[in-house]
């Protein structure tokens, strides 16, 4: 619990049982958010998860951390709240495609415009899993679904090409079938000041029969040295590739200030503040008279 | 002879500098002693249009604005014929010389003497201030507050002591205003949502997040005004789903918090009253009412979202709403909100409208006293357990922080220690859990306040910010031989029935008097006391109460 403690292990975030199908993608996704947190040495009494609705939305009740499991598209605001009230607290974003893209899809722009002290992993399968298989904003056109009979008419939600395009500070895209690059990922995410955003593949073996992970793996690869993510320019342009393969690693990063380090009373905890006393007050009082 | 009170009527298009002029006036007055009444009314648009600053004041305390005009000051054309029915025997109407109409009552100041057009108001003001007898130091003292550091100060300055000066010289048209003060006073101008940012300061706020909507946006602004030597931070959030979510996020990690907004946003907002229901996030949401439905009317007032307000929210937990009916109130109810919210863990309500919003009045300084919220952190107990079952249904409440394993909220129906549960045993227990808190709600209600004689011939019920114009409305009646007393609930929910339903079976004759068109108050007060209120007096015309309607109202019963 506590700094003093020989160094963390994945032990210190426990195991629980999931109400996820067998082989989802999000037990990847688990695993390395645990890695990842080992790795950057955060004991689970200083981060706060939050989460929307869904089947991804649930990870926060998988392993130890304090937890804000609020609505349906609706964690971005919720950590803003709390990294404002306590940014000593290493919050983290925790939702899926339908929950952030969708109907939180405005909140994902004015986060990053914030740049508010918020790492966001996406669990993006491309599909709603948790009501039974309907389209996403990622889906790809012409994928038949109950509710898209006839395929689905929209084009797709690019989320890093969004977020590089608004310069958000930390754009990178990683796979659930391979955890320990995705660790190394979400690492990074959470050592980077800022907005840190994270879209992780991942397949829904019960409703995407479209993006498998052998299609995954198939269509994605690795960034590899020579790629630049300081270039915005480089950036654009493999986040809005004309073919169908999709780069994983590190896209683009940069450093503007935090949000929080805007506001002079946040730095002293807005969260374990006293009412003022009544002298505070009554100098307020002098702007009335 | 003096009048007991007098009535300036300003009126103009938006942008002539109406609001500083008012402003000027109204500040200069409260600084000279007088007590004071200022109601704005304006239209939803930037530039343009008839608006009007009215100012009433006298020696005695005011509590509601009244339909007399003892002085226009006309800036456009269209406040001669508004204002009209009005007049007494002798009101004068002045213009500036950029608007000398034809009319039998006029005064004509030669604004285009003392500067350029763009100073006409403060040369309107110097002119008005010295007739109606108030010192030139206090008015030049306020007009240098009011500027600030604007580059044009000194200008303003000069301009308004030429006319002053000129006004010193000239006769004065103006008849029958009180007399000025003995001794000038440290009372506060203040309208009702200034009162309510300072008394939720006061009460320990730390995050406030909003989305811009007439009328309640000017409490954002007053706590941004503040943030800095307060200490706390005020967000403008993208829309007002994402201000409540902030808000309860804000407050999830221990920093007491609010949003306010008006009635489009609240229905935004209304599935963050649930989600801070089923976490048990205290919360205090202000609610500014206006005509709606939908946009509605935008700079009107109306007291119509009550019954939306009560019920606001899927699935049942409990609330509170309180109703201010002046300044003083709102600065009180505030900080009361602060404290509920904190101490029962859910939202609270603050219902106003544009009328109480944008009015100002002299006030003396609210009472302060230390205050202190409860504990935000439970003696250590590993594991803690968030939603521990405990009596009253309130559980020990802590916030997330390194040595606490761990604080978990959940929007699903969850555990004591805040997982996801779908074990139904535990759902019921829960529900009862969060509505236990309802009777902790309703044992801390305010009791409705009973102005006026104890025993009337006839007593108006009322709420919020019809407080005012019904006390006048009732002392008029009194002093004319006809004991009429007020009932006014500062809390519409949860109602202490107890503490005031035998002063209701006891009143002769009941008259509940509300600004909107359906009684949605009476409705309320007969669904929780069983008793009937047949006589109603509504307005929904977007305009507030004042005395004379109501009296009008009450000749034709």
């Amino acid at each position: 619990m506590s700094n003093d403690n020989p160094p963390l292990t994945l032990e210190a975030f426990g195991h629980y049982e999931t109400a996820w199908c067998p082989g989802c993608g999000n037990f990847g996704i688990l695993t390395a958010l645990k890695q990842a947190l080992v790795q950057a040495q955060l004991p689970p009494d200083r981060i706060c998860l939050v989460s929307g609705i869904g089947q991804a939305a649930k990870t926060p009740h998988y392993l130890n951390a304090h937890v804000f499991n609020g609505l349906h598209g609706r964690a971005l605001p919720v950590a803003t709240g709390i990294a404002l009230a306590n940014p000593d607290l290493t919050v983290i974003v925790e939702s899926g495609d339908g929950c952030v893209y969708g109907e939180g899809g405005n909140h994902f722009l004015a986060a990053i415009r914030r740049n508010i002290g918020v790492t966001l992993l996406v669990h993006d399968n491309q599909v709603y899993g948790l009501t039974k298989g309907q389209a996403s904003p990622t889906s790809w056109p012409g994928m038949v679904t109950k509710a898209q009979p006839h395929g689905v008419f929209a084009s797709p939600f690019n989320p890093v090409g969004i977020a590089i395009a608004l310069r958000a500070n930390f754009v990178a895209r990683g796979f659930s079938g391979d955890p320990t690059g995705l660790a190394q990922l979400i690492r990074q995410a959470l050592a980077h000041p800022g907005f840190a955003f994270v879209e992780i593949l991942q397949p829904c073996v019960s409703f995407n029969k479209v993006n498998t992970f052998k299609w995954y793996k198939e269509h994605s690869f690795a960034l590899d040295e020579s790629y630049d993510p300081t270039d915005w320019a480089a950036a654009m342009k493999m986040a809005f590739r004309e073919d169908d393969r999709l780069p994983l690693g590190v896209l683009w990063k940069t450093n503007r200030p935090p949000y929080e380090a805007h506001f002079p009373a946040v730095a002293s905890g807005l969260w374990k503040a006293e009412p003022p006393p009544p002298e505070q007050i009554a100098r307020l009082f002098d702007a009335y008279r | 002879m003096p009048q007991s009170d007098f009535r300036i009527v300003l009126g103009g298009e938006a942008g002539q500098g109406l609001q500083t002029l008012g402003a000027l006036l109204a500040q200069t007055l409260v600084r000279a002693g007088y007590h004071l009444i200022a109601v704005q009314s304006y239209l939803s648009r930037i530039r343009g249009g008839h608006n009007e600053f009215m100012i009433r004041y006298g020696l005695d305390p005011l509590h509601a604005d009244r339909e007399r005009c003892d002085l226009l000051v006309a800036l456009d054309a269209e406040s001669v014929p508004a204002q009209e029915p009005f007049f007494t025997a002798n009101s004068p109407v002045l213009f500036p010389s950029s608007l000398a109409l034809d009319h039998p009552r006029r005064t004509v100041i030669p604004t285009d003497h003392f500067g350029p057009r763009l100073f006409e108001n403060v040369a309107m003001a110097g002119v008005i201030g010295t007739w109606l007898g108030l010192p030139i130091t206090i008015l030049r003292e306020t007009l240098t507050d009011l500027l600030g550091k604007k580059a044009a100060l000194e200008e303003n300055v000069k301009v308004l002591m030429a006319a002053a000066q000129w006004a010193s010289e000239a006769p004065p048209p103006i008849r029958g205003c009180p007399p000025l003060p003995p001794t000038p006073s440290r009372r506060l101008m203040l309208n009702g949502n200034e009162a309510l940012a300072l008394g939720a300061i006061a009460g320990g706020l730390r995050f406030a997040a909003f989305y811009p909507m007439t009328p309640s946006t000017s409490v954002a602004l007053t706590l941004i005004r503040h943030a800095d030597q307060a200490g706390l931070v005020v967000e403008q959030a993208e829309d007002e789903i994402a201000a409540i979510n902030m808000a309860i996020g804000a407050s999830f990690a221990g920093a007491p918090s609010l949003v306010a907004t008006s009635g489009g946003g609240f229905a935004l907002m209304v599935e963050g009253v649930s989600l801070a229901a089923m976490t048990e996030t205290p919360i205090v949401i202000v609610v500014a009412q206006r005509p709606a439905p939908a946009t509605g009317l935008p700079t009107r007032t109306e007291q119509g979202d009550l019954e939306f307000v009560l019920h606001a929210g899927h699935g049942e937990f409990p609330r509170a709403i309180l109703t201010p009916g002046s300044p003083e109130q709102c600065f009180d109810l505030a900080r009361h909100a602060m404290e509920l919210a904190e101490q029962f863990q859910g939202p609270i309500f603050i219902l106003t409208d544009q009328y109480l919003a944008d009015t100002y009045r002299s006030v003396d300084p609210p009472p302060l006293s230390p205050m202190s919220l409860p504990p935000r952190l439970p003696p250590p107990q590993i594991p803690y357990r968030r939603y521990a079952f405990a009596p009253g249904g309130l559980s020990p409440r802590a916030v997330p922080q390194p040595g606490i394993a761990y604080v978990v909220a959940d929007s699903d129906e969850h555990t004591e220690d805040g997982h996801i549960t779908e074990d139904l045993d535990i759902r019921r227990r829960m529900v009862e859990k969060r509505l236990a808190k309802g009777q902790g709600l309703v044992a801390a209600a305010r009791p409705p306040d009973w102005i006026g004689p104890e025993h009337p011939e006839r007593l108006l019920i009322c709420w919020g910010s019809t407080l005012g114009p019904a006390r006048e409305a009732a002392e008029r009646l009194t002093g004319n031989g006809h004991p009429t007393a007020v009932l006014h609930f500062t809390q519409v929910w949860p109602l202490p029935i107890e503490t005031f339903r035998a002063k209701l079976v006891a009143a002769p004759k009941t008259v509940v008097v509300e600004g909107n068109a359906t009684g949605q108050f009476a409705r309320l007060l007969r669904r929780e006391t069983g008793l009937d209120f047949p006589r109603r007096i509504n307005r929904f015309d977007g305009l507030p109460f004042t005395p004379e309607t109501i009296l009008r109202a009450l000749s034709h019963e």
